[in-house]
């Protein structure tokens, strides 16, 4: 069977093999080797070895971005994952109409983030109004502003990940638990998350490759005003390419370290949290 | 009993919690038929006779903006988008399982690989190749999207293809079928599932993407949702907040529509994702 299929692989592979060259392997093959070019247009790109990573390294505003990222990762991953999580444990309670709060909690979540970004900036800056205040007078308001938005966004979708893990656990499992004498934290904590581990890994590594990546929301909600203060990686690297004349060689080495980052941390985050998981 | 009573307090809990949580998106409809020098006055009172101004700020949304166009062009380049990669990656995934040699797996692990990588990586340079490659048109987006979503669709669909068992395939190929004729009437009804999981996946992204279309798009020629809505915020003069209010309702509407008329397959699109992610 093998063989007869073979002879059709110009239909089967063509079309996806070369959308993927041209939208793919083309645009990262190049976006590597730029990063070593100093260039404004590719047809003028020169080599230049590291010094576009040097510059890139010395850039404050580069590093004020990667704490800025990390300390927004930091706090979407722990409060995301924990409230989707509380709320898919009540959800799989026979609370009336649990359904119904499926659908609304998972809604913000279709929502794209441009929209997502200026529907709130009305609300916090209607809030902050009141006590003469803006969004974008303090990097304090655009953090939380931001992690709210956020956690709006997407608590939905990591709640309807944990209510599947959750209904995908032996109801036998907690009751046995339960005539051996376990209250309900230690069924909690020795049963039910054990049992969720595989769920935990895919929403926790969503959530920090998600938080990592933040790009739409980031420029809806703050542009990262005040004065940069807000400004995450993403966006950071979007401007050194495009508002800043000469700095396309910085952005593009920006970009591949970013790549790394969110690569390796992904990878270390899946084997911290695989290793952790239980045979069922 | 006592169950019975703990169940419906978190359900009165959760109802106040639900109210909250979609508060946000009455609040902008409210605004949107308010004049829009009120709106960032006071944007949590509800349109008085003062304030009420009806659908003009819509009116000027789509005058003004061009709004409509742009529901136009995202929707030509997110249906085009999903159908093409639906089919194309479906047959990608479905050759490279049953086809099993080192090249094969080698293009699996590329497209495993093309998930993690995120766009910045490769914004620059692939405007730059869409501009000369002249697919700067939302037709040409359509092989743009092809090629940077075929990861996750070729993941989806190879996760499903294994456990399908390939007796029914060698039955049907005995019997005479062509393997283009064997994918199309037997292992493409076998997959609907997976289809519409993937097609959810896609089309929740193609939709609501930005800065994709925004780099590769020519901007004089088209607009999409969210670009339209982030020009209009933009630094070209004063910020007409009414048609902004008007375009995010505009925005949204479709989204809800679309969400509550097939809500049970978002959701168990998301969980299968999830499961194979």
């Amino acid at each position: 069977m093998e063989k007869s299929i073979k002879r059709y692989f110009p239909i089967f592979l063509g079309p996806t093999f070369l959308a993927f060259i041209i939208g793919f392997i083309v645009p990262f093959l190049m976006g590597l080797y730029l990063s070593l070019c100093d260039f404004r247009t590719v047809t003028d790109a020169k080599f230049v070895g590291f010094s576009n990573f040097a510059k890139a390294f010395q850039d404050a505003e580069f590093l004020h971005a990667f704490l800025f990222t990390s300390a927004f990762t930091v706090v979407t991953v722990v409060l995301i994952n924990v409230i989707a999580f509380a709320v898919a444990m009540v959800l799989t309670q026979n609370v009336p109409g649990t359904n119904i709060f499926r659908t609304t909690f998972f809604m913000p979540n279709l929502i794209g983030g441009i929209v997502l970004g200026y529907i709130w900036q009305l609300i916090f800056n209607g809030i902050l109004a009141r006590y003469d205040l803006a969004l974008k007078i303090s990097a304090k308001y655009g953090f939380w502003g931001l992690v709210i938005v956020l956690c709006w966004q997407q608590i939905g979708y990591m709640m309807i990940i944990y209510i599947a893990g959750l209904q995908s656990i032996p109801g036998d499992l907690n009751e046995a638990a339960e005539i051996d004498g376990a209250g309900a934290w230690q069924r909690l904590w020795n049963v039910t998350i054990p049992n969720m581990m595989p769920s935990i890994t895919i929403c926790t590594f969503l959530t920090l490759t998600n938080g990592f990546k933040l790009f739409d929301q980031n420029l809806s909600l703050t542009a990262g005003e005040p004065m940069k203060q807000t400004e995450g990686l993403a966006l950071n690297i979007f401007n050194t390419f495009y508002a800043r004349v000469g700095y396309q060689g910085v952005g593009q080495a920006k970009a591949v370290v970013f790549f790394i980052l969110v690569v390796g941390l992904g990878l270390l985050q899946l084997r911290m949290t695989r290793s952790k998981e239980v045979q069922q | 009993m006592k169950n019975r009573k703990k169940g419906w307090i978190a359900t009165a809990i959760l109802t106040i919690v639900a109210v909250f949580y979609v508060s946000p998106l009455f609040i902008v409809l409210m605004n949107s038929f308010k004049k829009k020098a009120f709106i960032n006055l006071e944007p949590f009172n509800m349109p008085s006779e003062k304030t009420w101004i009806g659908g003009e700020n819509y009116a000027n949304a789509i005058s003004d903006y061009g709004f409509l166009k742009a529901v136009l062009w995202t929707l030509v380049i997110t249906v085009g988008s999903v159908v093409v990669i639906l089919i194309c990656t479906s047959m990608f995934a479905w050759f490279i399982t049953r086809v099993s040699n080192r090249t094969t797996r080698g293009l699996y692990t590329l497209c495993v690989f093309s998930m993690v990588v995120p766009f910045q990586m490769v914004m620059f340079t692939l405007s730059l190749v869409t501009d000369r490659l002249r697919l700067n048109t939302p037709w040409g987006l359509i092989i743009i999207y092809l090629g940077f979503g075929a990861g996750l669709a070729v993941f989806m669909f190879c996760g499903f293809v294994k456990s399908i068992p390939i007796e029914i395939e060698e039955a049907a190929m005995i019997d005479g079928c062509s393997p283009l004729r064997t994918f199309f009437s037997v292992v493409l009804p076998i997959m609907k599932p997976t289809y519409i999981s993937v097609g959810i996946l896609e089309t929740m992204w193609i939709w609501n993407d930005f800065l994709l279309p925004y780099l590769t798009l020519d901007l004089n020629k088209f607009s999409t949702i969210p670009i339209t809505i982030q020009r209009m915020q933009g630094s070209y003069g004063r910020v007409d907040m009414g048609a902004i209010m008007a375009s995010l309702v505009l925005a949204i509407i479709p989204i809800i529509v679309f969400y509550l008329s097939c809500q049970k397959y978002i959701i168990k699109g998301v969980a299968a994702g999830a499961v194979k992610g």
